[in-house]
């Protein structure tokens, strides 16, 4: 059927599915815009390019389909490269499209023409400047496969102007065949059997359960052999919400921000199955020291990952839940009872020793709230939790109840700032029905804060805390620790009334200073249908950990 | 450093011979020397890659390889079963009276003539890294103007051959 390369832009993503995209216009998306006009696809219109690639993450992580975000040339598509970064380092399934200056002009430096394509080359799986219309089927189409499988990752489709005005014969193709690309999803038999027989043999085994297990949705497999062998589990910041932090054999996040139970599990273990995780430096920047010690399990499956940052005695590349459910009809039911109950009771004298004395009159202590927030939604089974970068974020992987994978999401290989709050518009617009709450610093709030016209103008009751500090914390903290308290350029005094920044969004917000304040306003903010901007002072000298 | 040998199929479009380049740089692998070019298969291109590194890196960089789209096959190429040839064009300064020791020199390599003016002799050269080494050597005491190397090519030796399918052997 004959139609012009924008039509059938439009048609592509019709049929891969998609309902939602993220975006910005611009000259050179034009032709695209017009005909997205024409469809069923609803679009949502943020303030910045950057908010747009976040939402589609956000979206992507919420409902487990492909996000998409779209942008104009030059400036536009520059404008997404943080966003893409973001998705590429934590596997976020993403097609970002952006529009491109006419194919005879590429190269001339006209007007906002960027060479997007080799800009993002080091942040995507894959890219593509269409010089074809006829290839914009194809194009697509390998697209979508390549973001959503394998270890999922974003890709790029530039699109001249002159493409997009161009017509073609439009044929979606059935399959893709791309020679380079086949992804191994089965494990080797072999390599499951010793995997069993390791566990069986193991007395302190543990599980790190990464990223991957959510994007593989393998949570009912984690879940059925964590309980048929009775293994401890710890989570790396991607994979909370993993199994739900409420289960008995969860211990927390690991690493250099985790909690001291998960940490004491990593470094006394005998055997160590690494799960869809890819050995982060803040997760297991002591992978040397593990090693040594354990026997290392790695399971993943992207092949570069295995032996990269730690030495693997069985490595097993392959799909996490085909390789969990392999695994499951190898392991008998076994009992580490004296190792797991060692674990419970330092478990238990370090929370006692945690539960801090929280001064009524005293600022809002942000572990409280969090923990006051989990009480108060215990009863919602649809929460999405968001986080900002910094302090707030490490705050609430230690200190919230996640019961549902997807219900915590976070920027975690980048730490990129501002990527909460559009985040929560992409899980929000992706899963309307529940309730989301983006946890934020002072400092990440104002990186994003012009999103704000985006929950206004499409009606999105997101739930915003701000833990104002007056500052960058994690910074002022490392400034502290290492550089003898000399602060520099971590003071946000001059912080605007966030308050009256929500009401000028017609927002709805509240400001507490003191702890005794905490539970009522959180009630406030939850049975609030619209929109809610909930800031609580906290003292500057609060610890991360 | 230890050196080896990667021989690399690609697709041949515009753009790979640049994401190869960016990969190596931005995971800071060393790359020695990097030879291009087409192969029976006009959709299909070969690089010889000659990487600097231990068997990390190797490994490394092969599956980092791997990774990109456009990359069809890697494979480690063992020195004692491949065959590897480089092509070089020295200039060297040639004047009467060392014109026919550096001629003997050209003839015991079996490299070519292909140049000569008053003060040059332009030679062509091709072999092992070894013996475009050793002509290199030789050839510095009469003064080298330019040299221009291409950089290794190889193949495996023998009936096994390296094809744009998943199987190693025929």
């Amino acid at each position: 059927m004959k139609m012009l390369g924008s039509k059938a832009m439009v048609k592509a993503l019709e049929i891969e599915n998609v309902s939602h995209i993220f975006g910005y216009p611009g000259a050179a998306i034009c032709p695209f815009y017009d005909a997205l006009l024409d469809s069923n696809i609803k679009h949502i219109l943020t303030r910045h390019e950057q908010g747009a690639a976040h939402a589609a993450s956000g979206y992507a992580r919420a409902t487990g389909k492909t996000g998409v975000c779209v942008a104009t040339s030059g400036p536009g598509a520059t404008n997404l490269i943080t966003g893409i970064a973001t998705a590429y380092m934590d596997s976020i399934p993403i097609v970002a499209i952006t529009g491109q200056v006419s194919t005879e002009q590429i190269g001339r430096d006209v007007f906002q023409e960027a060479d997007i394509t080799g800009a993002t080359a080091p942040f995507c799986k894959h890219n593509y400047l269409v010089k074809n219309a006829e290839d914009l089927p194809r194009i697509f189409k390998e697209a979508f496969h390549i973001a959503s499988t394998g270890r999922p990752g974003p890709v790029l489709i530039d699109v001249p102007i002159d493409i997009q005005n161009s017509e073609l014969d439009f044929n979606y193709p059935e399959e893709v065949n791309i020679k380079g690309y086949k992804p191994t999803y089965k494990g080797h038999p072999l390599q499951i059997k010793k995997i069993a027989e390791a566990i069986e043999k193991a007395k302190a085994p543990v599980i790190c359960a990464g990223g991957g297990i959510i994007s593989a949705r393998a949570e009912p497999e984690l879940m059925a052999l964590v309980e048929k062998c009775n293994i401890p589990v710890v989570t790396t910041l991607m994979g909370i919400g993993a199994i739900p932090s409420t289960h008995e054999m969860y211990l927390g996040m690991l690493g250099s921000h985790g909690n001291y139970v998960a940490n004491y599990a990593i470094h006394n273990a005998d055997v160590v199955i690494i799960m869809a995780a890819r050995v982060g430096d803040r997760a297991m920047g002591t992978a040397k020291k593990i090693a040594k010690k354990a026997r290392i399990i790695h399971i993943d499956i992207d092949p570069a990952e295995i032996g990269k940052n730690i030495d693997v005695e069985i490595p097993v590349v392959g799909d996490i839940k085909s390789v969990l459910q392999d695994l499951l009809q190898e392991v008998g039911e076994y009992s580490k009872s004296e190792w797991v109950e060692k674990l419970q009771e330092i478990s238990r004298q370090h929370s006692q020793r945690k539960e801090e004395d929280v001064d009524p009159q005293g600022p809002v202590k942000p572990r409280y709230l969090l923990r006051t927030l989990s009480d108060l939604l215990m009863d919602d089974d649809n929460v999405i939790l968001t986080t900002e970068v910094g302090q707030n974020q490490i705050w609430a992987a230690n200190n919230l109840i996640i019961r549902k994978p997807g219900g915590f999401i976070t920027s975690g290989g980048m730490g990129t700032m501002g990527y909460g709050l559009p985040a929560a518009i992409g899980a929000k617009v992706g899963s309307p029905d529940s309730t989301v709450i983006n946890i934020s610093g002072d400092g990440s709030f104002q990186m994003s804060l012009q999103e704000l016209g985006t929950i206004k103008q499409n009606k999105l009751g997101i739930k915003i805390i701000i833990l104002n500090n007056s500052g960058l914390g994690m910074v002022r903290e490392l400034q502290k620790r290492k550089y003898s308290g000399r602060y520099y350029q971590v003071n946000l005094e001059s912080n605007p009334d966030f308050i009256k920044l929500a009401g000028a969004y017609d927002i709805k917000g509240e400001k507490i200073t003191r702890n005794c304040e905490v539970e009522e306003a959180l009630r406030r903010m939850l049975s609030e249908e619209g929109a809610f901007i909930l800031e609580c002072s906290v003292d500057p000298e609060e610890p991360t950990l | 450093m230890a050196k080896h040998i990667l021989s690399v199929l690609v697709e041949n479009h515009a753009g790979v011979l640049s994401r190869v380049a960016g990969l190596f740089s931005r995971r800071g692998f060393n790359i020695e020397s990097l030879a291009v070019g087409v192969t029976e298969n006009p959709d299909v291109s070969r690089m010889t890659i000659v990487v600097e590194g231990d068997e990390y890196i190797v490994e490394q960089v092969s599956k980092q390889l791997n990774k990109l789209i456009n990359v069809i096959r890697v494979k480690k190429l063992e020195s004692q079963d491949s065959v590897r040839r480089e092509l070089a064009l020295i200039k060297v300064v040639a004047t009467a009276s060392t014109r026919s020791e550096i001629i003997q020199i050209v003839e015991i390599f079996r490299a070519k003539i292909i140049d000569v003016s008053r003060n040059t002799l332009t030679i062509e050269a091709s072999g092992d890294e070894e013996k475009i080494s050793a002509l290199e050597q030789m050839l510095k005491q009469f003064g080298i103007k330019e040299i221009v190397r291409t950089g290794l090519i190889a193949l495996e030796r023998g009936n096994k051959h390296i094809k744009a399918n998943n199987n190693d052997e025929e």
